[in-house]
């Protein structure tokens, strides 16, 4: 359960998510992915550690370099991105909350 | 941080459930369903027609900036019960996505407390899959745009 809520704070940062698309392409090393950001460098190692604490990203050796790859397994059972989804609704529903309360004090 | 909106969603089942509790009489949060202007408001939409009863129905509209549709959306309504209940459907225009039926359920809880239960309903298991990536998809492309902004800047 605790993973789990790891998992989605892991795909609510939008950072994390492009490091997530980008590395679905094609796999990819740690210095290959901080040169798609204009974030520093440990930002981009920071990310990368939690998505592999999550086990969303997975490290493999290749010759002397540690390639990530992407676990499309653990991709698909946090699925439906519902976060995201709920985010959204959540944030809708807070504005509509802050709008009424301005109305009832108006009247 | 918690979020006040729940959302249920079983795998390979083509509805989902919204719940949310607001900190508002029902009255109030009602009228956010009901008053064009409030719709607008917290919608961030431009509401052209919302006949909010049995066999009315609904058209939001959304420019950008420059003026441009980005967004249309329409609806027809089948029950319209005040403080009860909404029974909608729900289509955007211009996108590949059937349209969907949405009931709406608001509850009093407290004098100063109110929930509001949304059950929709898919066409299909990938098309319910689909619209909960949507905001997933576009997370993603904002940052790209972001990241092309500031790709533009340094040439």
């Amino acid at each position: 359960m605790n993973l789990r809520r790891d998992v989605f704070q892991a795909i609510a940062d939008p950072t994390r998510r492009a490091i997530l698309l980008l590395v679905a392409s094609q796999a990819l090393t740690a210095g290959a992915i901080a040169s798609n950001f204009d974030t520093a460098r440990p930002t981009v190692s920071k990310h990368l550690q939690i998505l592999t604490e999550c086990e969303l990203l997975e490290q493999k050796q290749t010759g002397r370099e540690i390639y990530y790859h992407i676990n499309a397994q653990k991709m698909k059972d946090v699925a439906d991105f519902i976060e995201p989804f709920r985010q959204m609704w959540d944030d809708r529903f807070n504005k509509l909350e802050a709008i009424m309360k301005n109305y009832q004090s108006k009247k | 941080m918690e979020l006040k909106t729940k959302i249920h969603a079983e795998n390979g089942q083509h509805d989902l459930v919204i719940t949310r509790e607001f900190d508002l009489p029902l009255e109030l949060l009602f009228k956010a369903y009901e008053e064009p202007e409030l719709v607008e408001q917290w919608m961030g939409t431009k509401v052209l027609k919302l006949d909010n009863k049995k066999h009315g129905g609904y058209q939001f509209e959304t420019s950008d900036a420059k003026g441009n549709v980005v967004f249309k959306a329409n609806g027809t309504i089948h029950e319209f019960v005040p403080n009860q209940k909404i029974t909608r459907t729900f289509e955007m225009e211009n996108a590949p996505f059937d349209v969907q039926l949405e009931f709406l359920e608001f509850e009093q809880l407290t004098g100063d407390t109110s929930k509001l239960t949304m059950h929709v309903v898919y066409r299909s298991v990938a098309l319910r899959d689909q619209m909960l990536q949507l905001p997933f998809a576009q997370g993603i492309n904002m940052a790209h745009n972001r990241l092309q902004n500031i790709v533009n800047q340094l040439k």
